[in-house]
């Protein structure tokens, strides 16, 4: 993978945090599938499991008022963020306690106290938007960064050549998150994408790309302090194509029938959840007892996410017309 | 009250500018060729803008209409008030992910806690022989949007308030700029401040028929009132301004009144927004209707080339005082 000169290796401390958040987005995934498979929530669901590295790296090296976009895959950079899962739970499930009173749904969560500005489910949407945030910043002469996040389908759409372009010329403090798991919906990579790898896409740009190993903690810390640098000084956007792989296929319910079986074996015995967890104990980050405690810690805030967001009352009727605009008008 | 200045569409929209980027820092323009190195736009509504308010403030952009209506989109939701300029209507399309499934959207998706108060300037109309790709009057599909409103001024004074009110308006509002409606003179108060959204306006008192209209038809509705006139019917002719949300009331207090009515628009005839109106007055003022109400729009065709076509192809004042005869007879 691509070499930084002066790479910022994450330390101990940032070890520890980054696997809780990795765990937190995993012990969710998992609760979420259990509560689909138990017919208590009905959605679409695509779940990033494998991919948990990225946004909690990414997260790591966030402000709380750095903002983000992010795509239907992306329920994971909302937890890693560190978003409250009682509203995240209420959401999914329909309820009016949730952080959209049950309008938008898993796709369209949404929760800016947090930055969590927009998730898109159309894929390629979430740059352009991403550079408006990152405009403002701008124009606000904040330090604000924003994190435009999408899948390697997304490089093939208009939407996204148009907003890197953009992006560079305006110098906007944005970072574009390829998470590249080699598959586009069904569609292998070499059957949808021309280049060999998405970072060479930046310099069509005329902006700084990187292939980084998105399972990797110390290659992501890397690349991401870099890029988060680079836009708070002003210096303009970064791509990071960050390779990684996709467990459970496109969407909850997928067989994974267009998948090499040995390829796929390969990737969940390398399951970078475990690999951190092991690190962490063998470089002294942490002890057996206090990642127990962790894990029983993130495990009773999802349980109880859940109970409330199970029990949440439905919407009201009135909703239908409400927050279409500011004030209500006639159908 | 300031005297009257004569003034034509243009200049109108660039007075609108003005008055609320000197109101308000928050307000920002963008689009294609709107700075002044690249000519202030290309009927020059945004003249002098950048030398004035400074080029951090007026953007001209690359030719990427998703990448105008996201900056747009993201920089209203941290707290801005943009301006986005898509040179021709046409040009929507290319943007139409943006429009319709994000900044009309994410207010309602959010459950309020985003909302995109930006305005999407647009120009368009057929009569310039700019045929199928540069003509087009889409207001019907924004209208058919939930989350987005839909305005269009058809004289210079009426312009500069609507825009005033979309700029301050915390949604989304798409501002049709009719070719006829640029460069038709007409007379502003310097006094001019916002007019409100969804309120329609009775240009011309009338007692037998009631014709409603907007943008670039309500000048060909002007012309057609000397033979009007002269056939002996009084009409009323309603200008719309705001297509949605349109302003029912009046209309309905008018054709209540009239008895008969005709929508006029540029947009195809067939399910244009003249259908959503005929259907409402039909809903409720059946049983008091003297006639059928009637559509005038184009036929089912691109805007053609040919300057014979064309004409054939937008309803022309003749057309009107021929409409409005038969629901007379």
């Amino acid at each position: 993978m691509a070499e930084l000169s002066n790479a910022s290796r994450p330390d101990g401390k940032a070890l520890v945090d980054i696997y809780r958040r990795m765990l937190r987005v995993e012990r969710n995934d998992d609760a979420i599938r259990a509560t689909l498979r138990r017919g208590r929530l009905q959605m679409p669901y695509y779940s990033a499991r494998g991919q948990e590295v990225i946004p909690a790296t990414i997260s790591h090296l966030l402000n709380q008022d750095d903002q983000i976009c992010t795509i239907y895959r992306g329920i994971q950079d909302m937890v890693a963020k560190d978003m409250p899962l009682k509203p995240l739970w209420a959401e999914i499930a329909g309820g009016v306690d949730g952080t959209c009173k049950g309008k938008g749904g898993p796709m369209h969560l949404t929760y800016p106290e947090m930055g969590i500005m927009v998730t898109t489910g159309i894929v390629g949407s979430s740059m352009p938007i991403a550079n408006g945030l990152a405009w403002a910043a701008q124009m606000d002469n904040s330090k604000r960064v924003v994190v435009a996040y999408f899948g390697d389908g997304a490089s093939n759409i208009g939407a996204f050549h148009e907003a890197l372009n953009m992006a560079s010329l305006w110098k906007l403090p944005v970072i574009f998150v390829c998470a590249n798991n080699g598959f586009a919906e069904h569609t292998r990579y070499e059957d949808g994408t021309s280049v060999d790898q998405i970072s060479k896409r930046a310099a069509s740009y005329a902006m700084p790309g990187f292939t980084v190993d998105g399972n990797d903690t110390d290659d992501m810390y890397a690349h991401v302090s870099a890029a988060i640098a680079r836009a708070r000084d002003g210096e303009g956007p970064t791509l990071l194509e960050c390779m990684t792989f996709r467990f459970l296929g496109h969407v909850l319910g997928d067989d994974d029938f267009y998948m090499d079986k040995a390829v796929k074996a390969a990737a969940m015995e390398a399951d970078p959840l475990p690999a951190l967890r092991a690190r962490l104990i063998v470089e002294g980050h942490a002890t057996e007892d206090e990642l127990v405690a962790l894990q029983a810690a993130i495990v009773a805030e999802i349980a109880e996410a859940q109970e409330f967001g199970l029990n949440s009352p439905a919407p009201s009727l009135d909703e239908l017309r409400r927050d279409v605009f500011a004030q209500e008008l006639p159908a | 009250m300031s005297e009257m200045i004569k003034m034509n569409g243009v200049q109108a929209i660039n007075a609108a500018m003005v008055q609320a980027m000197e109101a308000d820092a928050k307000v920002v323009v963008l689009g294609e060729d709107v700075g002044d190195r690249e000519g202030g736009g290309v009927t020059g509504t945004m003249k002098g803008l950048s030398t004035r308010f400074g080029d951090h403030r007026v953007r001209s952009t690359p030719i990427s209409e998703q990448a105008i209506m996201g900056a747009a989109i993201g920089a209203a939701m941290a707290g801005y008030k943009p301006v986005a300029e898509i040179m021709m209507m046409n040009f929507t399309t290319v943007a139409m992910d943006m429009i319709v499934n994000h900044a009309a959207k994410l207010r309602f998706m959010s459950g309020g806690q985003t909302s995109v108060p930006i305005t999407i300037r647009t120009m368009t109309g057929a009569g310039w022989q700019t045929a199928g790709q540069h003509s087009d009057f889409l207001e019907g599909w924004f209208a058919h949007t939930a989350g987005i409103k839909v305005v269009a001024g058809s004289n210079p004074a009426d312009l500069k308030g609507l825009l005033l009110s979309c700029i301050d308006d915390p949604d989304p509002c798409i501002f049709i700029e009719g070719g006829l409606t640029l460069f038709a003179p007409g007379e502003v108060s310097p006094d001019q401040g916002p007019i409100p959204l969804g309120k329609a306006k009775v240009v011309v008192p009338g007692t037998d028929v009631t014709i409603v209209s907007w943008s670039t038809q309500v000048l060909r509705c002007q012309m057609a009132m000397q033979g009007l006139a002269e056939a002996g019917i009084s009409a009323e002719l309603i200008d719309l301004r705001t297509i949605s949300p349109w302003d029912r009331e009046c209309v309905i207090e008018s054709v209540a009144k009239t008895g008969r009515a005709m929508i006029v628009h540029e947009a195809v005839r067939s399910f244009g927004p003249g259908a959503e109106i005929a259907a409402t007055i039909n809903e409720e003022l059946f049983g008091k209707l003297k006639k059928p109400v009637m559509r005038l729009g184009a036929p089912k065709c691109p805007v053609p080339f040919a300057k014979n076509l064309e004409d054939a192809y937008i309803v022309q004042p003749a057309a009107i005082v021929e409409a409005a005869k038969a629901l007379m007879a």
